[in-house]
């Protein structure tokens, strides 16, 4: 017993010390370096750049692979610049004979010509370490060094060398050899001269020999400049340029990953990769933690020296001119439900957090007003909040080819209409979103060219401009449209009864039920039966291919900020059910296909704007969507994080950032005091309760042998 | 013995191909490769094109049962059952669809696991015979009937609600340990206490209450009686005798546990972010990467057998009287 109250009174005067018990990490890693503390919920697939598209992974390749252009981390509209180009390419449109032409639209093909900063290094790596005579070290690897190897970090030897172009044009190589299964292989294959063909010399060959196969539409022009000749005008293209598709890749890492014997210890090029970026990744164990370190070789880069209006007013431009990265390693933990990483957050142990639906209360307060602020115990810890609209569509899309709900005649066209007007996505936005979404009025998100706000922008088609607003038509509106498509109340005259419609969904976990639900009565509101037929995601992509689907949803992420990524999901030529492109809805209108055409090349200009304006017009007379949400990101930051401004197209944005450690360090021990006194008064109770059990125990025992 | 071990080893291989087989159909004819090569290239321009040459560089171009273009034995060889799902005979667990190498995933994940595992276990054990020891000595008084009750009310709460509740209570509210994570070698054990807690706490009610009845049923036989009446106390009946006796159903409940102990468990390892095996099979269900599901379907097979033969063992070292023939 004394033992026990010993114990519990060392715990007590412990306690007092002011140490923090409940730190996840090592306590000299937290208060010396400035290092993020961030997480990943699901191991990325691919750290690969050739093969890599998602955003989780960009989140790691974006600092470490660099493409030769960024977006520009202050400005918008979104701007590119060059990152490690000199220069933006030159850009030269050719007739089918190669001759310099200078109308675009006689272009057959278009040229890039791409000039690099010279003295850029790769990060510290062993397939790039050499002996004195220029041998590589580790390009054979013989089973005897092979034993010694578990992790990149065991190599003893790292080398580096100066970036060259013959990198970026090893990376588009890479793009179409089969082993690598890139995403955009094929896209790539319809743009770049000669890319198809490559694609047929080297299915058959190693990776090892992309360094000596030539691609006819890609030269190598000298140690610092390449170009490369697509197909046409294609003005899009340069977008790409900024993607990690297109940054460089040494030949030496294929000659390196490709051995059998690292591909067994899963040291792959796809778990670690090998760049010029800001970081480099330290450790890569998916399954505990992934961790980036400063790139100690990362050539000059510095903060940017002007912005949008506003920024300087915002701090952001407090660190104009700065050499950067300004954060030495970013840590990311695996951390896989959301309730852990939230309370972790709040502790202080993580410096961002998203908010789950769980948390929204906690984090988010509406006003009456509908002004959006934080809460009372958020603003206590001074936790800054930042939202912005996602450069994204959800959409209910109805297959164009159904003969109930698809085609041009004008009843479907009604009866498509007056569903758009039926289902209130403003209603939709405050239940399932807490409100974090705007209901999107056409096919451009904000922030991309075309997109237009206000009484501008609106869909007159499903609403009106009331009192500075827009507000969605009422019921009757689309009560009269059903009537004069001949679905009176809902009613088929063909059956006699409701008018049924199928909605195919992938939905189908216990959260969507209500979600499903709240469907059925928007279409109900019309007298109309909505059967929901919801299956997994490939059966669901399935029907899709196939034209199967009546009514479906689905939505879009830009790929890049330009607003031929969003119509091209309309465009005829991409019919899914006809051609498998994107246009999931089949929708195919000669009109808007030809203004697709000439958009698609045109420089953003009022020209441009024109054309734009008359596209969407035509998309929501012809409604193949009812336009959902474009859903806005609420992110919450601690007050040591610094130069946050969201930028949706960046993915290199971790070297702008910054962080007070010794900010947190205070934070944290404030925060985190060990509450003792529960478990002194539980064990005090437990020894109460034990007490009379003992001598209970003791008094029968006795009993027994007095029998 | 090793008559009976090695029969039952040759009984484990048409087991182990019928879960095989079964698993085989699950994931193949339900799930066709297109359908895997779709779910890893992505969702966007994803190309037929693009979909033939993934399936070729992972091998599922091939027939799935019989390659009736091959001669011989390649007609079985050359198939995707052959060469995805007979290799796992072998130990040979190959790539998972996004490439990396299961067999050395497995023997990392797996200590994770078992460092949660076998502290519960044990801690658990001890824990639950104790309080079931306590509950027969003090059977048929308001002690023993509370301590059912609060068995009852412990093991009809959801093992969820433990784990949102301990974190909730000594993670946050608290902050004794971290809430959530882990760490390698001895810095493992501060992620380590909090699940163990909430495992062997959430255990303790049914656990309590399986050997109070194991108990029970010994403290009536004959042989109680006899070492009462030589004089015993009641603690030396319970311990050298009852105990001793009623150990045969707790080891061989304990033994066929123990080599699904590396298999991890998923919810628990799922929250508090353990890297064991139980979130590498989620995760592989989540990202439908069914290379690691049938690996992980096979594994828990091969060690469930493991764990049914080890049991038969046990029962010869703990009775002597049962003879393995």
């Amino acid at each position: 017993m004394k033992k026990i109250m010993l114990f519990f009174c060392l715990l007590f005067l412990s306690a007092c010390e002011q140490q923090v018990w409940n730190n996840p990490y090592p306590e000299q890693e937290t208060k010396h370096q400035a290092v993020l503390y961030s997480s990943f919920s699901e191991r990325p697939r691919h750290l690969d750049p050739a093969k890599s598209y998602s955003a989780n992974e960009y989140a790691f390749i974006g600092q470490i692979y660099e493409p030769p252009f960024q977006y520009h981390f202050l400005k918008r509209p979104y701007q590119l610049e060059p990152l490690t180009a000199k220069k933006m390419p030159e850009i030269r449109y050719l007739d089918a004979a190669g001759k310099q032409v200078s109308d675009s639209k006689a272009a057959v093909y278009t040229e890039y010509l791409i000039e690099l900063k010279p003295d850029i290094q790769f990060q510290p790596h062993p397939a790039l370490a050499q002996n004195q005579q220029g041998d590589y070290l580790y390009h054979h690897l013989s089973a005897q060094q092979l034993e010694k190897i578990t992790r990149l970090k065991d190599f003893q030897q790292t080398g580096s060398r100066e970036l060259t172009a013959a990198d970026y044009v090893q990376q588009i190589k890479r793009l179409v050899h089969p082993k690598i299964s890139s995403p955009i292989a094929e896209l790539m294959k319809s743009y770049i001269v000669g890319l198809e063909e490559y694609a047929q010399q080297v299915k058959n060959e190693p990776r090892t020999t992309l360094k000596t196969m030539e691609i006819s539409g890609v030269t190598l022009l000298d140690n610092y400049r390449y170009k490369i000749r697509i197909k046409g005008h294609y003005p899009q293209f340069i977008f790409w340029l900024a993607m990690p598709f297109f940054a460089p890749m040494p030949w030496e890492a294929d000659a390196f990953y490709s051995q059998q014997g690292l591909i067994d210890k899963n040291i792959t090029l796809d778990w670690q990769p090998i760049g010029t970026g800001a970081y480099m990744l330290e450790e890569n164990n998916p399954n505990l933690q992934m961790v980036m370190l400063k790139n100690p070789n990362y050539h000059a880069d510095y903060y940017p020296t002007e912005g949008e209006q506003g920024d300087k007013e915002k701090g952001l431009l407090k660190d104009a001119g700065q050499r950067l990265p300004f954060i030495d390693k970013a840590v990311y933990r695996l951390e896989k439900e959301s309730i852990p990483y939230w309370n972790k957050f709040l502790q202080g142990y993580y410096d961002a957090s998203g908010i789950a639906s769980d948390s929204f209360d906690q984090a988010v307060q509406i006003s009456g007003g509908g002004e959006i602020g934080l809460t009372p115990s958020m603003l206590e810890k001074e936790i800054q909040l930042q939202t912005a609209v996602m450069s994204s569509i959800s959409y209910m899309g109805f297959n164009m080819l159904d003969n109930v709900i698809g085609g041009t005649t004008e009843q479907a066209r009604q009866l498509r209409l007056a569903l758009a007007i039926a289902i209130d996505y403003e209603e939709y936005i405050a239940i399932f979103m807490n409100g974090r979404g705007v209901p999107a009025q056409g096919v451009i998100p904000p922030e991309i060219f075309g997109y237009q706000s206000g009484e501008q922008g609106l869909n007159k088609t499903i609403y009106d401009w009331q009192e500075g607003r827009a507000r969605r038509k009422p019921l009757a509106v689309a009560q009269q449209l059903m009537q004069e498509a001949g679905y009176a109340q809902g009613i088929d005259p063909k059956t006699g009864e409701a008018l049924i419609l199928y909605l195919d969904t992938a939905a189908t976990g216990p959260d969507d039920r209500a979600r499903l639900n709240w469907y059925r009565k928007q279409f109900a509101k019309l007298g109309i039966q909505l059967v929901i037929r919801a299956t997994d995601y490939n059966r669901f992509q399935q029907k899709m291919r196939k034209g199967n689907a009546q009514i479906f949803m689905w939505g879009w992420n830009a790929d890049y900020p330009d607003p031929e990524n969003f119509f091209f999901l309309l465009y005829g030529a991409n019919a899914k059910a006809l051609f498998g492109g994107e246009n999931a809805g089949n929708y195919q209108n000669a009109e808007f296909d030809g203004l697709f055409k000439q958009m698609s090349i045109m420089p953003n200009n009022v020209r441009r704007l024109q054309l734009i304006e008359r596209m969407q017009a035509k998309i929501r007379h012809d409604v193949p969507w009812i336009f959902g949400v474009h859903p806005k990101s609420f992110s919450l930051y601690h007050r040591w994080y610094q130069n946050l401004k969201p930028n949706l197209m960046a993915n290199n944005k971790l070297k702008y950032l910054r962080i007070q450690p010794e900010q947190r360090a205070i934070a944290r021990q404030q925060w985190n005091q060990p509450i003792v006194w529960p478990l002194l008064v539980g064990g005090g109770l437990l020894m109460i309760l034990i007490y009379p059990a003992l001598r209970s125990f003791q008094r029968k025992a006795k009993e027994t042998v007095a029998k | 013995m090793i008559t009976y071990i090695l029969r039952r080893l040759l009984y484990a291989l048409p087991l182990l191909l019928g879960v095989n087989i079964l698993t085989f159909m699950l994931f193949f004819v339900v799930n066709s490769p297109d359908d895997m090569a779709r779910m890893q290239l992505g969702q966007k321009h994803i190309t037929e094109q693009a979909i033939t040459n993934w399936k070729q560089q992972r091998g599922y171009d091939l027939p799935l049962l019989v390659n009736s273009q091959a001669d011989g034995l390649g007609q079985l060889q050359e198939t995707i059952f052959y060469q995805k799902s007979l290799r796992l005979f072998s130990f040979n667990f190959g790539l998972s669809d996004s490439g990396r190498n299961i067999g050395e995933d497995i023997q990392q994940r797996m200590w994770p696991s078992l460092a949660v595992a076998l502290p519960s276990l044990v801690f658990g054990l001890l824990l639950n015979i104790s309080v079931a020891l306590m509950m027969v000595f003090f059977r048929q008084s308001y002690l023993e009937f509370s301590s059912i009750i609060l068995c009852v009310v412990i093991m009809s709460i959801s093992s969820l609600f433990y784990i949102i509740g301990g974190q909730f209570i000594i993670g946050k509210l608290l902050m004794l340990v971290p809430i959530s994570g882990y760490d390698t070698g001895i810095n493992a054990a501060k992620f380590l206490v909090l699940p163990v807690v909430i495992s062997v706490v959430s255990g303790v009610g049914s656990g309590a209450r399986w050997y109070r009845s194991l108990f029970l049923e010994e403290i009536e036989q004959d042989y109680v009686r006899t070492a009462r009446a030589k004089g015993l106390t009641e603690t030396q009946v319970l311990f050298r005798h009852v105990l001793k006796n009623a150990m045969i159903p707790i080891l061989t409940g304990v033994v066929v546990i123990l080599p699904l102990l590396f298999m991890g468990s998923l919810i628990t390892e799922s929250f508090f972010s353990i890297p064991g095996l139980g979130s590498y099979t989620i995760d592989a269900i989540n990202s439908q990467d069914f290379a690691i599901v049938r690996a992980m379907v096979f594994l828990g097979s091969v060690l469930y057998i493991i764990g049914l033969l080890l049991t038969d063992i046990s029962y010869t070292l703990v009775d002597p009287r049962v003879r393995l023939g």
